[in-house]
């Protein structure tokens, strides 16, 4: 689209609200300081109650901050309310208005506006195109599917040219089917129109699937941005390391330091990592491996004994333990491998760089 | 919570740069506080404060007064006496309606009629007809049983007249609980072996208490309230609201007329309060969610036959009361002659009925959009905005439904009679028809909102919250979104509202001037004469107007109505 897209930055953007039940106040979010370039799609992602509905509408401007500035672009814009912001919301709920046809749903937002009667035509029937619903014009919106209606709030929401796209989590009322086709388009149209996106889901594959950047929230507080890879290889804690597809935790403890490199002790065995970030040695520190990380072998890293080994198809899932930890490993495409019986002892093997540690 | 949050700080600038809010807010509030607030104020001032000392001594001569301590008692024991029976007969029809099996589809027809009456009734009728039926001069006293001193006049005219007044309200108000009320806890006692009988004691009673309260303090309040009945049939019996009118009309005593109706205000805004924060509360807590399946209705003919006839004796019998009123006109002389006659219509019309139609129409037709719209933007502000004044908005707006009339219409009086505080100011409206047309708002202004609210409950926010976010203002949100979606409740409303003004009488009853002539003035002044003939004839036209209203707001609402078209097709 011709207009320029803008960024959203959020200072320091505390909200309270009373606890329903108890009256005392708490942070639904929490000092959250997030820089949003222009034209990227960026999710906020974390679990329910977690912050994210909030901290979208007080971009829209729905919700007002406690503390903090939220710019649009280079302006603040704490102050104005959600019609003079230059942003549009997609709706769980759609949202569309049960008395107009898909065409005046669509073009409601331009008669605001005050233009003229051929321009908006052109501009709803050009928008419509784009979301695949030409020829639905007429319809009312009780006539059409819940796919549908989710494109009728979408072009309702671009035909504005609005800087920034809010979405809350818009594809959660649609079938699994459809929740994965629809997440294509969006992110295909949000492609072709370069317009700034920020998406709130719950659903962490619709997270990857979507984003350039991902937001992970959780209990008001961000606790990491960044890339899917980033999050997914680099998580920043537990909590982000979990949420985020499954992972194992082992205990341990950093006994040798070579530059980057280093050597960790967990449960006794020696093992060598790429990468120690910041720690010092002796200091407590957890590793992060996930389970299709992890191979079971004669030999590696960590002694183990199996406790379940379970065939799913496309993989072998076993639980081990070592020591007093449960480790979790799928190994992929175990057709021609040796598989483990429960009870058997073995070693889980991994490469190196697959470690990460918090 | 902190002074004053920086969030709550941003809101209300937001609040600020949208004028249109503004402006509605600011109007609602003038119109509260001018038109409900001051005039129940300045009761309660006059009552405390003469000769510019604060002083009790209004209220001791008052309490020391017979007539006023009789009335009180009067007033009380009517209240508890109308509300039992309401409840008791209200329960019963829910009970027959929701449990038992009526294969008859006339029965459930009558019903509808009966619920449906006390809307479409100005609420005096009764009594007209109860006089008519077992008067001196009553078809069933005189001319049947030949009774020729009967007395209806007194406590039993009101608690009957009031009671089939209000019983339908009690009806429909139960039948949503009883609704509600789970089957499969009842099949749980029936298994175990409990009979029908201890079944309805042990398991759905004690779950409808709370609600039978609710229904008995919502009939104790309005039978307190009523003005009209206990005037018309309550012969020496006299309550609160009629001694207040007496008072003022009789003996002049406008500030002893003050104290008394700060008593009858206490007395219902008690009742209210208990009724709406607690026992309302307590009712949605009990009986949540709907029921989870179809009930198995009873069949028993022993059960089913002697309930549905009793029911079915009490709603014709109301609707047999109904009846008598255009017989009442059309007879030449009730009690005597029964030959037909227009000559009560000619009469009617000879003698200035015209202009009481008139102006009772054009007041109300006034009065009725101002209502609605009115009644809509309160709604709107207490389900879908947030700001400082809107509890108090909400407040003042429920208040006045537990405000009755005669003690709304003294306040106006003193409110308004020598203008604000005595000042002169606004007493230009003072024995015009714009005081009339304000006080039939204010009347009618709580069911407007209450239904304007719960239409407003069911619309998803984020559909306004959209239009909001695409760049409409408050104004632009109201009129394109909110009230095209509640457009079946503004226009019921609209008529409810025009019902409500052209059936009124308490209050206006003590403001209305001679240059204006109401239909419920001239009813009552006709019936207390004895003119049976012309208030029959002035009360037939009123209901076929109040029939007509009604019957345009049903077929507008089944051809325009857009919410229904909506929810059909979903
Ligand atoms: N208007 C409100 N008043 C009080 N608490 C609220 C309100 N809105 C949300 N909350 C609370 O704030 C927290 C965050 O809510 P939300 O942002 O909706 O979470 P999410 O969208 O991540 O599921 C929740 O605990 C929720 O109960
Ligand atoms: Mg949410």
């Amino acid at each position: 689209m011709l207009k320029e897209s803008k960024g959203i930055r959020l200072e320091h953007i505390s909200k309270i609200y009373q606890d329903p039940k108890t009256g005392k106040d708490f942070k639904a979010v929490d000092d959250a300081n997030l820089v949003i370039e222009p034209g990227s799609f960026v999710t906020l992602l974390g679990p329910s109650g977690c912050g994210k509905t909030t901290t979208l509408r007080m971009i829209a401007g729905f919700e007002s901050p406690d503390e903090g500035e939220i710019y649009l672009g280079d302006q603040p814009i704490n102050e104005l309310t959600p019609n003079k912001r230059d942003t549009a919301m997609v709706f769980q709920s759609y949202a569309l208005f049960p008395h107009y046809n898909v065409f005046d749903n669509v073009a409601y937002g331009l008669k605001l506006r005050k233009m003229d009667k051929k321009v908006i035509h052109d501009k709803v029937m050009e928008i419509l195109d784009l979301v695949e619903l030409s020829g639905m014009e007429g319809r009312m919106t009780n006539q059409l599917s819940g796919g549908q209606q989710q494109r009728v709030a979408l072009a309702r929401a671009l035909v504005v040219e609005p800087s920034v796209l809010l979405f809350d989590e818009p594809l959660s009322n649609l079938d699994a089917k459809l929740r994965v086709s629809m997440r294509t388009e969006i992110r295909n149209i949000q492609q072709r129109v370069g317009i700034t996106a920020v998406y709130v889901t719950h659903d962490q594959s619709e997270a990857m699937a979507l984003s350039d950047q991902i937001i992970i929230m959780n209990k008001g507080v961000v606790s990491q941005i960044g890339t899917p890879q980033e999050i997914y290889y680099h998580p920043a804690d537990e909590f982000v390391a979990d949420f985020i597809g499954e992972a194992n935790f082992l205990r341990g403890k950093l006994v040798r330091k070579d530059g980057e490199k280093g050597v960790l002790s967990i449960d006794n065995h020696d093992v060598e990592v790429d990468d120690i970030g910041n720690f010092e040695v002796g200091s407590d520190c957890t590793v992060v491996l996930r389970p299709e990380a992890a191979l079971l072998a004669p030999e590696g890293q960590l002694p183990c004994k199996v406790v379940m080994s379970c065939f799913m198809g496309e993989y072998q899932n076993y639980h081990v333990m070592v020591g007093d930890t449960l480790v979790k490993i799928t190994d992929f495409n175990p057709k021609h491998k040796r598989i483990y019986r429960v009870g058997e002892e073995a070693f889980v093997k991994f490469d190196t760089c697959d470690v990460h540690i918090i | 919570m902190a002074a004053q949050s920086k969030s709550a700080k941003l809101d209300r600038k937001k609040l600020f740069s949208d004028p249109v809010m503004v402006g509605m807010i600011s109007v609602l509030l003038i119109f509260l506080v001018l038109f409900i607030v001051y005039p129940l104020f300045v009761l309660l001032i006059d009552s405390v404060y003469t000769e510019g000392k604060l002083t009790l001594s209004v209220f001791q001569r008052v309490l020391s007064m017979q007539r006023f301590r009789t009335a009180f008692s009067n007033t009380l024991v009517l209240g508890l006496l109308t509300g039992i029976l309401s409840t008791a007969i209200g329960l019963l029809f829910a009970y027959v309606d929701v449990y038992v099996k009526i294969k008859n589809k006339a029965v459930g027809k009558l019903f509808n009629v009966v619920s449906l009456l006390p809307v479409v009734s100005p609420p005096f009728v009764l009594s007209l007809s109860t006089i008519m039926l077992f008067g001196r001069s009553g078809i069933i006293t005189r001319s049947l049983l030949h009774i020729y001193d009967s007395n209806v006049y007194g406590l039993k005219g009101i608690v009957v007249v009031q009671t089939l007044t209000f019983f339908p309200v009690c009806y429909l108000m139960l039948k949503g609980l009883l609704k509600n009320i789970d089957p499969s806890l009842e099949e749980a006692a029936r298994d175990i072996g409990a009979s029908r009988m201890k079944v309805f004691t042990t398991v759905t009673l004690p779950l409808l208490l709370p609600g039978l309260g609710n229904a008995f303090l919502v009939t104790f309040i309005e039978s307190v309230a009523d003005f009209a009945n206990p005037m018309l049939i309550g012969g020496d019996y006299d309550t609160l609201a009629t001694t207040i009118y007496l008072q003022v009309t009789g003996s002049y005593d406008s500030t002893g007329a003050a104290a008394m109706s700060v008593v009858l205000l206490s007395l219902t805004l008690i009742l209210f309060f208990i009724q709406k924060y607690y026992l309302e509360r307590k009712t949605a807590a009990t009986l949540t969610g709907k029921a989870s399946r179809a009930r198995m209705l009873i069949e028993d003919k022993s059960v089913t036959i002697p309930l549905t006839v009793i029911c079915c004796l009490v709603a014709l019998f109301v609707i047999i009361m109904y009846i008598m009123i255009p017989f009442g006109a059309l007879f030449k002389l009730w009690g005597r002659d029964y030959s037909l006659t227009f000559k009560w219509f000619d009469y009617l019309f000879k003698y200035s009925g015209l202009k009481a139609f008139k102006d009772s129409f054009l007041l109300s037709v006034i009065a009725a959009p101002i209502t609605a719209l009115l009644s809509m933007v309160i709604s709107y502000l207490v389900v879908k905005k947030k700001f400082k004044s809107k509890g108090f908005i909400e407040f003042v707006s429920m208040l006045a439904m537990a405000v009755p009339g005669t003690v709304l219409g003294i306040g106006y009086i003193r409110g308004y009679a020598n203008g604000i505080f005595h000042t002169g100011v606004l007493s230009g409206i003072y024995g015009t028809g714009i005081i009339l047309v304000i006080v039939f708002i204010v009347r009618s202004l709580p069911v407007g909102t209450r239904s304007g609210i719960s239409a407003l409950r069911q619309i998803d926010k984020s559909i306004e919250e959209s239009a909001y976010d695409l760049g409409a203002g408050s104004g632009r949100v109201f009129t394109t979104v909110t009230l095209p979606l509640i457009k079946d409740s503004f226009f019921s409303g609209l008529v409810t509202s025009f019902v409500r003004s052209i059936t009124a009488i308490s209050a206006i009853i003590l403001l209305v001037t001679p240059q204006f002539l109401l239909i419920t003035c001239q009813i009552n002044e006709f019936a207390e004469k004895g003119y049976y003939g012309v208030a029959c004839a002035y009360a037939t036209i009123l209901i076929a107007i109040v029939y007509l209203s009604v019957l345009l707001m049903n077929l507008f609402i089944r051809f325009f109505g857009t919410s229904k078209k909506i929810k059909e097709e979903k």
